[in-house]
């Protein structure tokens, strides 16, 4: 998959509260479906097609144990959309701390009213 | 005071939320994202870039025009919209859309300010037209990124080029 398609279907992925909910089960540890599926009122099936968007997108991949076949988090991919993010988030944060120092000048005057 | 952190997040297939605290009263925040003269010495982008251009008519229905400046070269950078729910000092509806499109169509911008113990809570969300207009943003992050280095590095270039 090319990067901005991928990074397509990892926003695309991470839309959705369920997968995300999953997502974060993931980060403590790998679970098995049923494991994943216990916090939902869901079935297993719905379960199921959400675990597939993820491994699509990559966020999550199985274990090999023939019964469990457990799920586990690929960090790396997480990672890559939050690079994306960090840097549109630093062009604001430069706008932001602008605006704290103005608040700060602002406050100061209200203090001491002309 | 430990620095307030800015949070990026996605929300949906087409929002964009923004969130951050300020150590101010809501009215203050408010006062400066709606009074031009407030507005103008903080929005201004990546270092080097002042705003010549700040047409504010706060009202229900009234328009803003917003034009940035880059001090070297003269480029210039403009954008402007419509205000659609104006309640101060909570909550301002705008739209946005760039002379330069650089993601399809505009998108809806909502601010809502939410005050508790002097602080404030400022939530931006950005409502694009579809995911990709979404991602184009996001990914455009990255390239004006790219874009302020090989500026500076044409500065550089251009300190250290001498006259044969």
């Amino acid at each position: 998959m090319q990067a901005a398609h991928r990074l397509d279907a990892i926003f695309a992925a991470l839309a959705d509260p369920t997968r995300r909910a999953i997502i974060a089960r993931l980060a403590s540890g790998r679970a098995s479906v049923t494991e994943l599926a216990q916090p939902f009122a869901m079935s297993q099936a719905a379960i199921s097609k959400h675990l597939k968007v993820l491994e699509r997108a990559g966020l999550i991949s199985r274990g090999r144990e023939a019964q469990r076949r457990p799920r586990r988090l690929e960090a790396k991919r997480l990672e890559e959309a939050d690079k994306w993010l960090e840097r549109y988030r630093r062009l604001w944060e430069g706008n932001y701390q602008r605006l704290d120092a103005l608040l700060e000048e602002l406050k100061t005057k209200e203090r001491k009213p002309r | 005071m430990k620095r307030a952190e800015l949070k990026v997040t996605t929300s949906g297939d087409r929002d964009l939320v923004m969130t951050r605290v300020f150590a101010a009263p809501r009215k203050l925040v408010y006062d400066a994202h709606t009074k031009p003269e407030l507005v103008r010495q903080w929005l201004l982008g990546p270092p080097g870039w002042s705003m010549p251009v700040c047409d504010m008519d706060v009202r229900v229905g009234g328009k803003y025009r917003w034009e940035w400046r880059k001090d070297l070269g003269g480029t210039t950078m403009g954008m402007g919209g419509v205000y659609r729910e104006v309640a101060a000092p909570e909550r301002l509806v705008t739209t946005e859309r760039f002379d330069e499109a650089w993601y399809p169509g505009e998108s809806l911008n909502t601010l809502v300010l939410v005050e508790q113990g002097g602080r404030t809570t400022l939530t931006q969300t950005m409502r694009y037209e579809s995911r990709e207009a979404r991602e184009a943003v996001i990914k455009s992050g990255m390239e004006s990124g790219v874009k302020a280095s090989y500026d500076r590095l044409d500065e550089v270039l251009a300190a250290t080029a001498t006259p044969r």
